[in-house]
């Protein structure tokens, strides 16, 4: 074999007024000819800065200070900017998180596969069309000669992924850059796309530098790894080395953060129902103007479901399965079509207006977004209290109760006085579910309540739930896009797709004996599924 | 803090500071720098500026000082300005307000009604308006408000339907809180910021409604203005230059004062755009 | 098909706003202070008490208030807009005489002030930061705030007055013989200075947007796909930012024609141009409402003609719209 890249010392400086001098800090790596490595880290690692000073693409004000990058005998971080160019797109090319802003969206597909062979100067204007097409036909992308004239905007997730894959490829590239391509994708989504660039690694013997944050996707993928922490390599070796036996502290806590398919013992579940969903309907309608014809999605159909006190049920399905619409109706942020939702012997979805506004403290919500979840121009204190207060209960009351809950959540009564923005996104989640436990409900909704959060973080808001469930008995309705979290904290499971119940059971029946297809197919999805069964035998 | 330390170092929006600090200084000491009324002949008419040390500016066509008459212009100008932002965001705020938050057919016509105005040329509305309502400072006011208030039910609106989105006003809800309240408290105090922003331009722009009204003809006959200075001296624009060219100068310095704060709020308010560098 | 619904439903509500203007203006009439037939005479001194008697009876105005907004907002509806007694002619034939004179300076400076204000704008964003971008966002800034007539009347002092290059007043020379291609050249020379001062204002406001557009797109994630390309920086610029950063301006422009419009009046009353601009400018020194208001309802028909014209030029530019059912 031989070297494709390799970068000896790599500095890269960041602006001034930035949280730490460097973004990258004195980093070597080499990438073989037909070798995947990946390269690991948490938000602010600095492995997506390493990448883009690679292609020349870095943020003004960032720079390179030191080391060097030898591709093609060359040292690409010194090329003169001409010369970097004509590499771009020709000898590298690059993949990027977010297809859905990634792709011009006023200009079709096929225009913007023949671009790149403008760019460089290739080929007539009838071979570009024809070269484009195959490029589409080998990313496996349905109805080319359709696709060739499509918007972005028609296509979906996965599709612009495969598209951009395919302009990534148009010029057979000898290294290949891609930065947490799977990440924004759904799982059965993200096991293609995987096993596409597989597929395309094997077929054309280019180098992949494959940058993430998920150890599933490392097992799946990566010939070998390099973790990398606060801008340092902390770990590096072949792939089944570091997951197997992993030597960093750094790298051992990554992996022991990562839910694992190892299975909680199951628990004795009360027969009294914390919230029960009978027949539940949404349907939602577009369109339908003066002359547009009105288009329906049937967003939940007909579900129902039960979830004892004292029990989490974890609710799993990929985008669009109305995973989040139903836990927005049962909590009656939406108003259901159909069906009851039945809290304490109440049907939420029959209570007008105003009767509602008496009992929403029954049913509460933990939400996804940490940024978004607090309001940036209230203090703590008033986001926990408003609730409660409203209630009628006195203010001194609940501002005591407010301390408390804040002290049980970990962060300690005087963030109480503090505004949101002094607060990292774990913190955030852990206001979220004080807030939420101040309004005594009888049932806490959490809205993919952690899926926003690096890995480690994740680990403990997870052990924090685990925690207030036991001393609490709380009920918790948890909607996860992530089996593997599911498996950690719920007791039972159910699956939903296309807003249908499709099957619903305990953690081991679900996992260990699935009784329908697509179930199956969610869990083959899971990226690492295989090693992460090697992982729990051996544990 | 940091908001106002990123304004303070915007050197655009301190020289919009000091220059509108001086127009407001003139105005609110207009009678105490000049010992005359505006409306009072001093000297001679047509007195070319710079030959008599108490009438720098010379006079205008009735013998009048032209200084004089800038500085009492002043305060027609800041007070017309400020005036009819105030009435037009007095307009536009609720309306945008109460259309991105409770969306739907209240959305619809509320849509509908500022569409509508925003269709009309706001130009020719304030003239129509002031030209029936018989020109005076509270019809002048009232047109510039009318016209002007379009724009800002836009902006309210869309900045309300983004906010409303997020999270935190879900969990408002469910903390039992009632509509109008999280509207009044959870919303629209995160939409501040571009209200500020938009406010300080709406001045700059109904300065200039104002004086281009007054131009016309159509000014408070009882009240100087720049605008009209400029109207009754544009017949002798060949003989007399300066009667239009000073209180030209005028407006501009203030209208561009205004606008440097403008975009120097705007910058420190919304720093996104500073902040780009940052990794 | 898609299209002609559009067109359609942007037909259907030009004609509802027309209507509602229509509308407008019958109360503002009568919000008037003094008697409505006073006013629709206007204080032309020719208003005997004949002629009041006989409008009297035409608006019926001794009949319910309802009786009265038909008749009026009907008569618009057949094209009349009024009889102006000052100029003793119908509104709507003092319009049409005008709207030609009109349409041409607005939509030249329309014209001029969009592409000279997109060029200039897309030129500043690629020099951000450097001495000429500071220079035109300077000049920018100037012009956005100078008064439009003040710039008029400085241009006719500098350029008509003092220098002799153009002429100041006027849309053609009075007395010429000139016909064909000569007229077209006189008349030519006579809408530079007007449609010039007109756009400079718009052409300053479109290219701070499209700057700002400009900067804000490249920053896009495609952007940076495109690079990754190996594609060039102005080939980036062109093919990427541009038809991009391009739509906000046109959505502003067309919010922008009703001022355009509006600020025809203030142009053509300094340069003398024979528009409805100066017939409105005219008419507020006589009370002319009949004609100050057909003015108004014809200015914001023009309105309506520039949104739909920007909405065709969107719908080009943007494939989204439309396709989107």
């Amino acid at each position: 074999m031989s070297t494709t890249l390799s970068i000896e010392h790599l500095t890269i400086g960041l602006p001034q007024g930035a949280d730490r001098p460097f973004a990258v800090e004195d980093v070597s790596m080499s990438i073989e000819k037909g070798e995947i490595l990946c390269v690991v880290g948490e938000s602010g690692s600095g492995k997506s800065m390493t990448a883009n000073a690679l292609m020349g693409l870095l943020p003004p004000g960032v720079s390179v200070k030191a080391g060097r990058a030898m591709f093609e005998a060359r040292d690409v971080l010194r090329l003169p900017e001409a010369e970097k160019q004509a590499l771009r797109g020709a000898s590298t090319a690059m993949i990027f998180q977010e297809p859905m802003t990634a792709l011009n969206p006023l200009m079709r597909i096929g225009d913007q596969i023949a671009e790149v062979f403008a760019a460089h100067d290739r080929f007539t204007q009838s071979e570009r069309r024809e070269k484009a097409l195959a490029l589409i036909r080998e990313v496996q992308l349905p109805d080319p000669e359709k696709i060739i004239r499509a918007y972005p905007f028609q296509l979906s997730g996965g599709q612009r992924q495969r598209a951009m894959i395919a302009m990534a490829l148009a010029l057979e590239p000898k290294l290949l850059i891609a930065d947490e391509p799977t990440t924004a994708l759904d799982v059965t989504t993200q096991a293609q796309i995987l096993k596409l660039i597989l597929d395309l690694r094997e077929k054309r013997g280019m180098a992949v530098m494959f940058i993430t944050h998920d150890f599933g996707v490392v097992a799946e993928i990566a010939d070998r790894v390099i973790v990398m922490r606060e801008g340092r390599v902390v770990e590096r070796g072949a792939a089944a080395e570091v997951l197997g036996n992993p030597q960093h502290e750094y790298t051992k806590r990554l992996l022991d953060a990562i839910p694992t398919g190892t299975l909680p013992d199951a628990r004795q579940l009360s027969a009294t129902p914390a919230l029960e969903i009978k027949g539940l309907r949404k349907i939602y309608r577009t369109g339908g103007g003066l002359f547009k014809p009105v288009r329906e999605v049937r967003a939940v159909d007909d579900v129902s479901l039960t979830v004892a006190r004292g029990e989490v049920l974890g609710l799993v399905g990929e985008s669009g399965s109305g995973k989040s619409t139903l836990g927005r109706t049962a909590v009656r942020l939406v108003t259901p079509d159909g069906g009851q939702v039945l809290v304490g012997g109440t049907d939420l979805a029959a209570l007008s207006d105003e009767d509602l506004r008496k009992q929403r403290h029954k049913v509460q919500m933990v939400f996804q977004d940490p940024y978004a979840s607090l309001n940036p121009r209230q203090r703590i204190m008033g986001a926990i209290t408003d609730g409660p207060i409203t209630r009628g209960i006195p203010r001194k009351e609940a501002e005591a109760r407010a301390r408390e809950l804040l002290e049980i959540v970990g962060l300690g009564a005087d963030a109480a006085s503090r505004f949101p923005h002094e607060f990292s996104g774990g913190q955030r989640q852990r206001i979220g579910i004080a807030r939420a436990l101040a309004m005594d409900p009888e049932l806490i909704i959490a809205d993919e309540a952690v899926s926003a959060l690096d890995v480690s973080i994740q680990a403990q808001v997870l052990d924090l739930l685990r925690e207030l469930r036991e001393k609490l008995e709380l009920s918790i309705l948890f909607i996860t896009h992530d089996l593997r979290v599911a498996a950690q904290l719920c007791d039972r499971i159910a699956v939903m797709q296309k807003g249908k119940l499709v099957e619903i059971g305990t953690v081991h029946e679900i996992f260990l004996s699935p009784q329908q297809d697509y179930t199956r197919q969610l869990l083959a999805a899971v990226p690492g599924a295989d090693w992460e069964q090697q992982r729990t035998a051996s544990a | 803090m940091s908001m106002w330390k990123r304004f303070s170092s915007n050197i655009g929006a301190m020289v919009g500071v000091l220059l509108l600090l001086t127009v407001i200084f003139i105005a609110i000491f207009a009678p105490l720098l000049f010992s005359h009324d505006p409306w009072q002949m001093v000297q001679r008419p047509f007195l070319a500026p710079f030959t008599m040390q108490a009438l720098p500016l010379g006079t205008d066509t009735l013998g009048r000082d032209v200084a004089a008459q800038l500085a009492y212009g002043a305060r027609v100008s800041l007070l017309v300005g400020l005036v009819s932002t105030l009435v037009a965001l007095l307009i536009g705020v609720p309306l945008g307000a109460l259309a991105g938050f409770y969306g739907g057919y209240v959305d619809e016509g509320a849509m509908r009604f500022t569409e509508f105005f925003q269709t009309i040329p706001n130009f020719a509305l304030a003239i129509v308006l002031v030209a029936i309502f018989e020109p005076t400072l509270a019809s002048i006011t009232l047109a510039i408000a009318i016209v002007s208030w379009p724009p800002v039910a836009r902006l309210v609106r869309a900045e309300v339907m983004s906010v409303r989105k997020r999270e935190f006003v879900d969990a408002a809800t469910l903390a039992g809180l009632s509509k109008p309240r999280i509207l009044v408290r959870q919303v629209l105090p995160n939409t501040v910021s571009p209200i500020i922003v938009m406010a300080s331009l709406m001045v700059a722009t109904a300065i200039l409604l104002e004086s281009s009204l007054s131009f016309l003809g159509l000014g408070d006959p009882n009240a100087m203005s720049w605008g009209y200075m400029i109207g009754a001296a544009r017949t002798v624009i060949r003989s007399s230059w300066w009667l239009s060219f000073f209180p030209g100068i005028a407006i501009v310095i203030t209208v561009l004062a205004l606008n440097l704060i403008g975009e120097g709020l705007n910058d420190a308010l919304n720093p996104h755009l500073s902040r780009k560098g940052k990794a | 098909m898609t299209a002609l619904i559009a067109t359609l439903s942007r037909v259907v509500k030009a004609a509802a706003t027309l209507l509602a203007i229509a509308v407008l203006n019958f109360f503002l009439l009568h919000a008037a202070p003094g008697d409505p037939a006073v006013v629709l005479a206007g204080e032309a001194g020719a208003a005997d008490e004949q002629m009041i008697e006989q409008l009297r009876e035409r608006f019926g105005l001794d009949q319910p208030f309802y009786v009265q907004l038909g008749k009026y907002v009907g008569g618009i509806v057949q094209g009349d807009l009024g009889y102006s007694f000052r100029q003793g002619a119908p509104v709507i034939d003092l319009i049409a005489e005008r709207l030609p004179a009109t349409l041409l300076l607005t939509l030249t400076a329309f014209v001029i002030s969009l592409s000279c204000g997109i060029a200039l704008g897309v030129a500043a964003a690629a020099r951000v930061g450097k001495v000429s971008d500071s220079l035109l966002t300077t000049l920018a800034l100037l012009f956005y705030a100078t008064p439009l007539y003040w710039l008029a009347l400085m241009a006719v002092l500098v350029f008509s007055v003092w220098l002799g290059w153009l002429p100041g007043f006027g849309y053609e020379t009075v007395g010429s013989a000139y016909s064909g291609f000569a007229r077209a050249l006189d008349i030519l020379k006579h809408l530079i200075l007007p449609a010039l001062t007109l756009g400079l204002f718009f052409m300053a406001v479109y290219m701070r947007m499209t700057r700002a557009s400009m900067l804000e797109v490249s920053t896009a994630d495609f952007v940076k796909t495109a690079k990754a390309k190996g594609l060039s920086g102005p080939v980036i610029r062109r093919r990427h930012i541009l038809r991009n950063a391009i739509l906000p301006v046109v959505t502003l422009a067309g919010l922008q024609a009703g001022q355009l419009v509006g600020g025809a009046v203030l142009t053509e009353t300094v340069f003398a141009w024979p528009g409805i601009g100066r017939l409105m400018f005219e008419s507020l020194a006589a009370r002319d409402y009949n004609t100050i208001l057909g003015v108004f309802l014809v200015s914001a028909a023009m309105v309506i003609l520039f949104n739909i014209v920007t909405d065709i030029v969107y719908r080009i530019v943007d494939p989204r719209i439309g396709a989107r059912s």
